[in-house]
């Protein structure tokens, strides 16, 4: 991992040596969390920077987290380990020739050999072929909740945070009533209700019911930050509230909804293939982890295999997102460098 | 401190009342008929379905059904099922294994949570703490399904060390559905200990009890734990909730007849006064414990004051 950065740092522009780039960034870091933000960076930040890169991005909080997590091999496997389960959502072709609709009975429930490294499942369809075809929903819904409900959440907080008011209020109140429904029970409920539930069902339930942490999360950063001297110089200077919003509260505010909407995405996986389980979900023509798991719990005896792989996988893609957000989440906090 | 409380409660009266009808309107919205599916296959006459839907109010509209439906909890009367019988009796009969089964998953997560924190904390960023950060994360990852399936495989059928499912070895049952049940809320509770521990270990007051001279179990027994169990208290009042929840998945999986299962059943029957009733009550579990760590953090840390 090591020697990957260090042949891209001078590709970057750079002859310092690592650890004084480390340094400065942290001197520059200093500086631009006294005197304002990115944007607004005084001249003695800007110098800074430039002495320390060629861009002025170098200096920033996520320059230096990106920084961070690149020598992390932690993060690196994590990273590695989405980025599969997103090509297998992509291109299942990729990774297996094997069309999961093929089956034959005469397969049924034969356990892990050659021709089949994950057996077959109870219809005599390739376990292999269906997890590679099953990362797509999960992955879709993952994105897609974990996202719509971040920027949601995101805006409203941001504009309750910044206003206050009536809106702030109310907005806390309907946050409170969603908060009091349990995410599963809920779930369950609501799914029922549908007349069909298929993926951008189940992901939009799981943005109605995730949006009001990420609310929260935004309001009280912006509500910390506007009160902030580079808020005022910036009002002061006659900055409307979209610019100050945007520059100098945003970029501020934004560090731990980042890190909670990736922690999200493994939360929203997880949801997904309990509900499909429950059998509120994905229902069986679909090809999904959750389906598969499903259909596990009762050969559980008979067959292990269709409860350990499918499982497995599922663990797998969970871990990679909720430890990525761990990463993340230590290398954007400055206190702990 | 009373003006305090009387607010919160004031306040809680729309989230209650805006959580219960969340619900009802979208159990309300479930298609089909569930009095027509209460006969099944047999031929009944229209008026007959007529008197039980007049009888369940099921052919007001949605905010008259709702109305009246809460003036009955205001009054203490949670409803009936359609076999007539009372909401408040299922709950009451499935009560017992639920508490049964939080109390085992309560006590196991506030033991281990609580050692593998402070021991973490003491040796951070030694071997024992990457452990226990690793082992929490991956806790935290496992579905409670899979979890539960897999305990089962391994620890009932390949080592038989435990009863798989149902209830016929007494406690014993618990053990399994307790540990799955707590796993996550465990995890969650080693990372607060240790984190709290981690930042206290550094406050002046500690330091100040070192350089009195006391031994290091006092310093740590009674300066720095105590101040770090204060967010671990305030999280297993939010955790009470989020087990009962929790009970859903994790009754079906080990097959306890308690409110998890009947809250299940009840939604796929469209029971819908069941579901609401169970709703409606943990609602109020969450909302009554809400303030009571609220109020609980005034006590421990004598540094918050409500007015």
């Amino acid at each position: 991992m090591s020697d990957g950065t260090e042949v891209r740092r001078p590709s970057e522009g750079d002859t310092a040596t690592g650890t004084e780039v480390r340094a400065e960034d942290q001197f520059a870091q200093q500086h631009a969390e006294e005197a304002a933000a990115p944007p607004a960076v005084g001249a003695g930040t800007a110098g800074t920077a430039a002495a320390v890169g060629d861009s002025p991005r170098q200096a920033s909080l996520w320059g230096d987290a990106w920084g961070e997590l690149r020598r992390s091999p932690l993060f690196i496997a994590c990273a590695l380990v989405a980025l599969t389960i997103v090509a297998m959502a992509i291109a299942p072709g990729l990774f297996t020739r094997t069309n999961p609709r093929a089956c034959s009975l005469t397969n049924s429930l034969t356990p892990p050999g050659p021709g089949a490294v994950f057996g077959y499942d109870l219809q005599g369809c390739d376990l292999y072929a269906n997890i590679i075809y099953g990362a797509r929903p999960s992955i879709i819904i993952g994105f897609l909740a974990a996202g719509a409900a971040t920027l949601f959440g995101a805006a409203v907080g941001a504009i309750a945070g910044y206003y206050g008011g009536w809106f702030d209020a109310v907005v806390a109140r309907i946050a409170d009533i969603v908060f009091a429904v349990p995410l599963i029970l809920g779930g369950i409920v609501i799914l029922s209700a549908l007349p069909s539930r298929g993926v951008w069902q189940i992901a939009l339930m799981l943005v109605l019911l995730g949006w009001p942490q990420i609310m929260r999360l935004m309001r009280s950063q912006v509500i910390s930050v506007k009160e902030a001297d580079y808020v005022q110089a910036a009002r002061a200077l006659g900055a409307s509230d979209g610019r100050i919003m945007a520059r100098h509260i945003l970029p501020n505010a934004i560090a731990p909804v980042v890190v909670y909407a990736t922690i999200y995405i493994g939360v929203v996986i997880g949801a997904e293939a309990t509900l499909t389980f429950l059998g509120v979900g994905l229902q069986l023509p679909a090809i999904s982890w959750g389906v598969l798991l499903s259909e596990a719990q009762n050969r559980l005896l008979q067959a292990p295999h269709l409860l350990l792989f499918p499982g497995s996988i599922l663990v797998v893609t969970i871990l990679a997102f909720l430890t990525m957000g761990d990463v993340l989440r230590d290398a954007l906090d400055p206190r702990l460098r | 401190m009373g003006r305090y409380v009387i607010r919160r409660l004031i306040q809680a009266i729309p989230v209650f009342l805006g959580a219960t009808f969340l619900i009802y309107a979208a159990v309300f919205a479930i298609p089909g008929d569930p009095v027509r599916a209460l006969f099944g296959e047999r031929q009944v006459a229209e008026s007959t379905l007529n008197a039980i839907r007049e009888d369940f109010n099921l052919n007001d509209p949605l905010l008259v059904q709702y109305g009246k439906y809460i003036q009955g909890v205001f009054q203490g009367d949670l409803g009936r099922n359609f076999r007539g019988r009372p909401v408040w009796d299922i709950i009451t009969s499935a009560f017992p294994v639920t508490l049964r089964l939080a109390v085992t998953a309560f006590s196991i997560e506030i033991v281990i949570g609580l050692i593998a924190g402070v021991f973490a904390g003491l040796g951070r960023g030694r071997f024992i703490d990457n452990l226990v950060r690793v082992s929490t994360i991956f806790l935290v990852s496992i579905p409670v399904f899979v979890l539960g399936y897999t305990a089962q495989l391994l620890f009932g059928v390949e080592l038989r060390l435990l009863p798989i499912a149902g209830l016929r070895d007494g406690w014993l049952s618990y053990v399994m559905p307790g540990f799955v049940l707590a796993a996550g809320s465990m995890a969650y509770i080693t990372r607060l200990a240790r984190t709290s521990l981690v930042e206290n270990l550094h406050a002046d007051y500690v330091r100040t009890a070192t350089a009195k001279g006391l031994p290091r179990s006092r310093v740590i027994g009674r300066h720095t734990l105590r101040n770090s169990l204060i967010p671990v208290i305030t999280y297993l009042g939010f955790n009470l909730g989020e087990l009962m929840v929790g009970a859903i998945v994790t009754e079906g999986v080990f097959n306890l007849p308690g409110i998890g299962r009947a809250t299940f059943q009840a939604v796929l029957a469209q029971e819908n006064s069941v579901v609401v009733g169970v709703v409606t009550i943990l609602v109020m579990v969450f909302i009554v414990s809400t303030l009571l760590v609220d109020l609980l953090y005034a006590v421990l840390d004598p540094r918050i004051r409500y007015e």
